[in-house]
């Protein structure tokens, strides 16, 4: 009967072990995705300003709440806006941030395809005009004094 | 036409340095705060002065007020203490400091030192209204108006020109309001 109990004890203990383990790691990966506000090049989760600490324990007795992780952010979110997140949502006054490097991208493809084809077809825009090579062959042809 | 093409590169030039240019003038430690224009967030907190006695943001409710976050270890608070102790004397608005996690004895010690330009104080020990409040430095400090919204979030000490250009106006223009 003893024995019972004591494997009884060891098994609850061991599962509620191993959800701690697993809210653990859940949480390290929640925080990595959140910025420390303080240090502002750190996440959440490597931080040691007091705030972040204090954002951990905040966003612990969330997630303990059964909040999930959108959730969590959201709360974040509302308090501390969009800057908490390393990952910028995507809205009109981040279109600029999103999509700005593709646009300068096709930006350069289209310079890079006229220069290409104007290679091509083999005209320069930028012919000596003829009076300049006839004045050219001149100076060449003319005995050095 | 040529001359034209030419000048493409620098007028590019141009606009990046103008982007650096204004990135050079602006402080990333500024985050703006999403609360602004919103209802304050609610708390009851006891008051450092008096613990027996409460406030709660339902207390200010009808009344232009600031919020001012303070510490007695934050360094920075101390160069805008003497500019809200003038506004104390003044007698504008109604000034409420949040002690944000600090010890009160320490807290009380540091306004008799520095004089206590505070209606009252509130004691936020844990740094839980803080949150609320989206505070990530101290000192910071908030308008709020008559309805209870946020109108103003000052990151980091007033300044001079702060009161005088922002939130003054400000207040006296959510006054007549």
């Amino acid at each position: 009967m003893k024995s019972l109990a004591i494997a009884l004890l060891l098994a609850t203990a061991s599962a509620l072990a191993q959800s701690d383990a697993a809210l653990d790691a859940r949480l390290k990966k929640l925080e990595e995705e959140l910025r420390c506000l303080v240090c502002q090049n750190q996440s959440l989760a490597d931080s040691t300003a007091p705030l972040a600490e204090d954002l951990r324990r905040e966003v612990r007795s969330l997630a303990v709440a059964g909040k999930d992780d959108e959730q969590i952010k959201q709360y974040l979110v509302a308090r501390y806006g969009d800057f908490v997140l390393y990952d910028p949502p995507v809205k009109r006054i981040t279109w600029l941030l999103w999509f700005g490097p593709f646009v300068l991208l096709a930006g350069g493809a289209v310079v890079w395809w006229l220069i290409a084809r104007r290679r091509k077809r083999g005209d320069d825009d930028d012919p000596t005009p003829p009076s300049g090579v006839d004045k050219a062959r001149e100076l060449l042809d003319s005995p050095l004094e | 036409m040529k001359s034209l093409r030419l000048l493409i590169p620098l007028a590019l030039f141009v606009v990046l340095v103008g982007f650096l240019w204004a990135g050079l003038g602006r402080d990333p430690r500024e985050v703006p705060s999403p609360l602004v224009g919103k209802p304050a967030p609610v708390f009851d907190l006891v008051q450092l002065k008096q613990p027996d006695k409460k406030l709660s943001t339902a207390d200010m409710k009808g009344q232009v007020w600031l919020l001012n976050v303070w510490a007695s270890w934050c360094v920075s608070c101390r160069v805008e203490h003497p500019l809200l102790v003038e506004l104390a004397k003044a007698n504008v608005v109604p000034v409420i400091g949040l002690n944000y996690k600090d010890k009160n004895d320490a807290g009380i010690a540091w306004l008799d030192q520095n004089g206590d330009p505070y209606r009252l104080s509130v004691v936020d020990a844990d740094g839980r209204v803080g949150i609320d409040w989206g505070v990530y430095g101290v000192p910071e400090t908030f308008v709020v108006d008559k309805n209870g919204v946020i109108r103003y979030k000052q990151i980091g000490p007033i300044t001079v020109e702060a009161l005088q250009q922002k939130i003054l106006p400000l207040v006296r223009e959510l006054q007549k309001a």
